[in-house]
């Protein structure tokens, strides 16, 4: 192990480490807001309605994260249409595919995760919150959603921490995050070991702190559970 | 159109590729979960505390930095030791990289789900066989392993769909698998989006074909127990 290497690099460890942190911040955003209408949809019983959502979380969570980032990365480009359109100065840059395919990918998986949770919502609940005289947007704002929300919370952590992995495809469009950066150096000096476990040590101080987060948020959020 | 038509024979050759090496890896993951497993559940301290270290540290840290660490610094560490053994110099090929990372890495998960299906077990069953005279390794295939497969078949089911979603990884390490494939197939007929949505859809037909084959498994392993 040559330290003086990675001492050297550690600044551009440092900017790849807040690459990852936006990727995957601004995809989890992206991800839960696309996660909620799509999970409400999932636990209708009207096929027209469900059919769509569940084409989209079927298609993203059995296909690997870096084949989606190459159809969007690699694949927009083969369309005209798309080449000459607006959009196109988003699709040529790595950093917004890389958004927009960890953005669809994580939105399907939590997707999933919500709505196992709202489908075990207590009848009991929802039975209260008619006989209440609440509307059913009241009952979803006020019983449903909420209740499925600290229940998701554990998967949700692991989602979390997946994404927070998958993010490490983005090296391969070019993108430099953390493992970007060791690929950096790895070509610099050849040196893999020093490049590559620097960057896991990152990925592996990221991922504890989000165990630590969650299980702080988890603590929290099931307050009213805990026996005094 | 045709042009793709032509390139369908090269896609499936790779996705045999993808196929042989998730059936490699996952072969490596179960010995390595089972005596992972095995370890976590020893009464020897220092078993327990390298198993730990083992699971905690590959979940922690990304697939794809672990795969670049056993192939860039595997092949330089194989070959420190071989050049101080006097051995010639030995190239690991892609395929055995990808199937001792995918194994390793999946071997940690495996642990944790053998380990509960283990734990899941009736403690007075093993003592019983042991009053019967059975010795450990005799307790362990009749009572143990019968048992711990059907506690253990859906989490192994889930990490073999994740598995196979992660062979996609081996073609950063220019193992010629069915992602790899397409990236040359759309290079050369500009039509990258076609065959990597074709590789989607046979990432797909795998997961489809695992489920269908692992819920008949559940089934075989669930006749002994009674449903009401």
């Amino acid at each position: 192990m040559d330290f003086t290497i990675i001492l050297d690099n550690l600044p551009l460890y440092v900017q790849g480490l807040w690459i990852t942190i936006q990727l995957v911040f601004l995809a989890l955003c992206a991800g839960l807001v696309l996660a909620v209408p799509t999970a409400l949809l999932l636990t209708s019983k009207n096929p027209l309605v469900w059919g769509l959502p569940y084409a989209y979380v079927y298609f993203f969570r059995g296909t690997p994260l870096l084949v989606q980032l190459f159809l969007i990365y690699h694949g927009m480009g083969q369309f005209e249409t798309i080449r000459e359109s607006f959009i196109w100065p988003i699709f040529r840059e790595a950093y917004w595919c890389a958004l927009i395919a960890f953005s669809l990918n994580t939105g399907a998986y939590t997707a999933e995760i919500l709505r196992g949770a709202i489908n075990q919502t207590p009848w009991g609940e929802i039975e209260a919150a008619k006989a209440c005289g609440m509307r059913k947007v009241t009952r979803y704002r006020r019983i449903i959603l909420p209740s499925a929300f600290r229940r998701a919370l554990p998967a949700y952590g692991n989602e979390v921490i997946f994404m927070l992995h998958g993010s490490a495809v983005a090296s391969i469009v070019t993108l430099v995050d953390i493992l970007g950066a060791g690929r950096i150096v790895n070509a610099r000096y050849f040196a893999p070991w020093e490049a590559y476990v620097t960057s896991g040590l990152f990925y592996l101080c990221l991922t504890f702190a989000i165990v630590y987060f969650f299980k702080l948020w988890e603590r929290r959020w099931s307050a009213h559970l805990r026996t005094r | 159109m045709q042009n793709a038509i032509d390139f369908m024979p090269f896609i499936l050759t790779g996705a045999l590729v993808t196929v042989q090496l998730a059936l490699a890896s996952v072969a490596l993951a179960i010995v390595l979960g089972m005596l992972g497993a095995t370890a976590k559940l020893s009464g020897s301290l220092a078993l327990r505390s390298v198993a730990g270290v083992y699971t905690t540290v590959i979940r922690g840290i990304p697939d794809l930095v672990l795969m670049l660490l056993i192939f860039y610094g595997g092949q330089i560490a194989v070959n420190e030791i071989g050049h101080s053994l006097g051995l010639a110099y030995i190239e690991i090929d892609p395929f055995t990289a990808g199937t001792l990372t995918i194994g390793f890495i999946f071997g940690a998960y495996m642990t944790e789900s053998f380990r509960g299906g283990i734990l899941a077990v009736p403690r007075g069953e093993i003592e019983a066989g042991r009053a019967f005279g059975m010795s450990a390794v005799l307790v362990f295939r009749r009572i143990t392993l019968p048992q711990m497969v059907r506690h253990a078949l859906p989490s192994f089911g889930n990490n073999w769909l994740v598995l196979v979603k992660t062979t996609a990884l081996v073609s950063v390490i220019g193992l010629q698998d069915m992602v790899f494939r397409a990236g040359q197939a759309g290079g050369s007929t500009r039509q990258p989006f076609t065959f990597y949505l074709v590789v989607a859809l046979i990432y797909l037909l795998i997961t489809a074909v695992s489920q269908v084959a692992l819920s008949k498994a559940e089934r075989r392993f669930n006749v002994g127990v009674r449903t009401e």
